[in-house]
């Protein structure tokens, strides 16, 4: 009785407390704006929650809530509405989703959004700088981007003590302390190193607990769908980073993935095929998207989506929180370059992530809207089977649009990819003999 | 150094012959001045769109050659790259897959989503060293100066590397200076089409400009010095033409066909072709720590374009300033396709150009596009209304 209570408490946790924690947030949310408190608006690669925590700012991120839109199947609204303004077909959907958002006056369809007090951005994604200038023009808010230099080649990774990082580094350290006191403008707070300090230790435990839960998910069966579940997981890691609630969340959430790998308790009652995904999702047909290869007994084990929209957390680095700006300075550098990396300079990871979580197939979903993530896939896909002797299924769609999106279509690759990988392991099996 | 004159066939020509011979080298998708550099024995540094501190790799010994697409049919490069890009990135890497030009070295910037991702797929492809040179994109910091003047030192040793020999700071100084002249003799073109646009039209101007980005600045200079006093005196009348700036071209390059055509009806008396190019403003004093002085240059003395943050410098204020500048009554606002910081900065010039009741038209081209009566149509429509107004 006390084993099925426990396993009851414990077996779906992450996603319940990850979807009620969603829900308070947006409620608090929805509170700023009506009582026209601003919020800090950021984005997930480099979202600096950590400092901004010390300030009280709401924290808003643009491109959850415009992919909200499109997992309540209402993102069309909003794509016409920014259209209509002049805003090209052929831009980013999330850019496009919050313009409509912003002449709403910030009504989504979980709440309502506040108006940006400032923002807060790295050049992760070129399009985050865009984005931010359509704010400054709309509320005359200040805007800081943090410059972050991301790797210079493949493997060009240096690290402390090397000229080229310490340069990086400096530069990095150099702006959040500009950022500090725009933040003391902005907020009219004074900034307490202390508060700082706490955030970091929260943001450790955080940092810690996903990189464990991601390497978990190379148990057999897998313990989560890094599509679905790890989306929600995804969410909290954003939404809570440098929150006690974010740290305890992740704690139990490893505490979850061991419980149900010594249970043996996996993602999928019969798992057939584990899979890595490469890019963002199909928000429009979400869940109908992963159905779509779970049918077939396949899930995905690990993606690059849940490293680069992590903002780098998957790496599990540790702040020191004797020394929270320096530290913090590194932590971001690390962390905003390796989501870099994971987008761009990804071959030789996504052949670790196949023999790390003996994956049978990798998945590329390359989209219309994001050409920072897409550019390169097909021929990083090239290269990575020139690797590896893996079967791979390509498809393309948006994370948004859904005058781009054909299920039917697409239903037809992921089951001819399914018919490819069936026959694959059939005649693996008849080559060693089995029947 | 490499002495070799890889461009001598404007030479002993009188202007309307220099003018063909620029138009056939910049129409010539063989590169022959970058095979002839290379036939010598010299070195090629090719770079992305927009800006790229030429001076490093001259100071070097390398050839700079700006890589910004061709007229050419991206057969392999569209393998490799996704359905919704520009064209421009599919153009460059194919220069490269289809060995049109060999390089030592490619450098690309993290201008737009597409172009970071070029050093990562060009690297897949080639045995050459590809790189990104991480210019900064917090342009107001007090940082940025120092961060960038280590960025130039990181590529000053990796250009040593190439080059296999040191490149002291009086050689930067020498390429400081040849470059100097170089952005004056640009700035004395450009002169010459806002104050008397009907003696240089849109297409000439560009094509001189562009040469400079295939051969080496010595030879770019004396061209330029012969050219611009012969264009200073040619006999030419004003026209009827409606005084235009064209915005748009920072990155991928509209096709000569395009700017002739709007050169039929419109004197462009200003624009953003080729900008890296331009990109800094005036001469840069090499100093003591000549790096530092580039890399202040670019910060602080510098244009503006989609493609760089600079919270001093919004994007649709510095277009007025441009109109205003070179006293245009109207301004062609275009985009590349696909090219999302054209594209998002189009609206913010419609609304600043609308505020300032500019007449404006607004368009989008690609370098590949071959037809151009629609648009020509629409633009003489544009004009005449313009015209009888």
């Amino acid at each position: 009785m006390e084993t099925e209570s426990k396993h009851d408490g414990i077996v779906g946790r992450g996603n319940r407390e990850g979807a009620r924690l969603f829900r308070e947030w947006f409620d608090s949310l929805t509170r700023a704006a009506e009582e026209d408190r601003g919020g800090a608006y950021v984005f997930v690669m480099g979202s600096l929650g950590e400092l901004l925590r010390a300030f009280d700012l709401p924290v808003v991120f643009p491109e959850i809530n415009s992919l909200q839109t499109a997992v309540r199947k209402v993102a069309h609204e909003y794509l016409n509405e920014a259209e209509d303004i002049g805003y090209s077909p052929d831009i980013c959907g999330y850019v496009k989703a919050d313009i409509a958002t912003q002449q709403r006056g910030g009504q989504l369809p979980m709440g309502r959004i506040p108006k940006p007090a400032i923002a807060v951005l790295t050049n992760a994604c070129n399009t985050y700088i865009k984005w931010a200038e359509i704010w400054e023009r709309m509320y005359h808010m200040p805007c800081y981007v943090l410059d972050v230099p991301g790797s210079r080649a493949d493997g060009l990774t240096p690290g402390p003590g090397d000229r080229d990082f310490d340069n990086d580094r400096r530069y990095v350290a150099a702006q959040l302390k500009e950022l500090i006191g725009l933040l003391e403008e902005t907020t009219g707070k004074r900034f307490d190193i202390d508060r700082l300090r706490e955030s970091l230790v929260h943001a450790n435990a955080m940092n810690q607990g996903w990189q464990r839960v991601l390497e978990l998910n190379r148990s057999r069966p897998s313990l989560f769908n890094a599509l679905s579940d790890g989306t929600i997981y995804l969410g909290v890691s954003n939404g809570f980073r440098g929150a006690p609630e974010g740290a305890r969340y992740f704690t139990e959430l490893v505490e979850e993935m061991e419980y149900k790998r010594d249970q043996g308790i996996g993602t999928l009652v019969d798992e057939q095929y584990r899979l890595i995904f490469v890019g963002v999702p199909c928000y429009p047909i979400f869940r109908r998207f992963t159905e779509l290869f779970t049918e077939h007994g396949g899930t995905f084990v690990n993606s690059t989506y849940l490293w680069f929209a992590s903002g780098g957390s998957n790496l599990g680095f540790q702040y020191d929180p004797r020394d929270p700006l320096e530290s913090l300075a590194e932590g971001v550098l690390v962390g905003v370059r390796d989501a870099m990396d994971s987008m761009f300079f990804q071959t030789r990871a996504l052949a670790g992530m196949i023999d790390d979580y003996a994956a049978d197939g990798i998945v590329f979903h390359p989209i219309k809207s994001c050409r920072t993530v897409s550019t390169g896939l097909a021929d990083n896909r090239r290269a990575l089977m020139a690797m590896r002797d893996i079967p791979s299924l390509f498809v393309e769609s948006d994370m948004m649009d859904r005058r781009v999106v054909s299920e039917a279509q697409m239903k037809n690759r992921v089951d001819a990819f399914f018919e490819g990988l069936a026959s694959r392991r059939q005649l693996a099996g008849a080559g060693r003999g089995e029947a | 150094m490499n002495e070799v004159v890889v461009f001598p066939e404007w030479r002993e020509k009188d202007l309307d012959g220099i003018l063909g011979a620029c138009l056939e080298l910049i129409e010539d998708t063989t590169f022959p001045t970058v095979k002839r550099w290379r036939d010598a024995g010299g070195k090629v540094v090719g770079h992305f769109q927009v800006y790229f501190p030429e001076e490093l790799a001259d100071a070097a010994g390398l050839l700079p050659f700006k890589v910004r697409g061709a007229s050419i049919d991206a057969s392999q490069a569209d393998s490799r790259f996704g359905s919704y890009l520009c064209s421009v990135v599919k153009t460059s890497l194919e220069l490269a897959l289809s060995e049109r030009v060999h390089l030592d070295l490619f450098v690309t910037h993290p201008i737009c989503d597409a172009a970071r991702n070029l050093a990562a797929v060009w690297g897949r492809n080639v045995s050459y060293p590809c790189q990104i040179l991480y210019l900064p994109q917090n342009a107001a910091s007090p940082s940025a100066a120092t961060y960038l003047r280590g960025e130039y030192d990181r590529l000053r040793r990796v250009l040593e590397g190439i080059a296999g020999a040191p490149v002291p700071n009086e050689a930067l100084r020498r390429s400081i200076t040849r470059f100097n002249e170089n952005r004056a003799l640009l700035r004395e073109l450009y002169a010459i089409k806002r104050e008397t646009p009907w003696q240089v039209a849109a297409h000439e101007a560009y094509v001189l400009t562009a040469v400079g980005g295939l051969v080496p600045r010595e030879e770019h200079n004396a061209l330029l010095r012969t050219v611009l006093p012969l264009l200073r005196s040619r006999a030419a009348h004003a026209q009827d033409r409606i005084r235009v700036v064209f915005e748009g071209g920072f990155c991928e390059q509209p096709p000569l066909d395009l700017i002739r055509s709007i050169g039929r009806s419109c004197y462009v008396v200003d624009d953003d072709f080729l900008i890296g190019m331009r990109w800094i403003l005036d001469d840069v004093d090499p100093g003591k720590d000549p790096l530092a002085a580039l890399a202040a240059a670019y910060l602080e003395g510098s244009g503006y374009s989609p493609v760089q943050h600079d919270p001093r410098k919004p994007k649709e204020r510095m277009l007025l300033d441009r109109i205003d500048r070179s006293d245009a009554r109207a301004a062609i606002v275009s985009s590349a396709k696909m090219c999302e910081p054209g594209l998002e900065e189009q609206v913010a010039y419609v609304q600043a150009l609308d505020g300032a009741r500019i007449p404006h038209f607004v368009t989008e081209f690609e370098e590949n596009m071959t037809t151009f009566e629609q648009l020509e149509i629409q633009l003489e429509t544009f004009v005449e209304n313009l015209l009888f107004d």
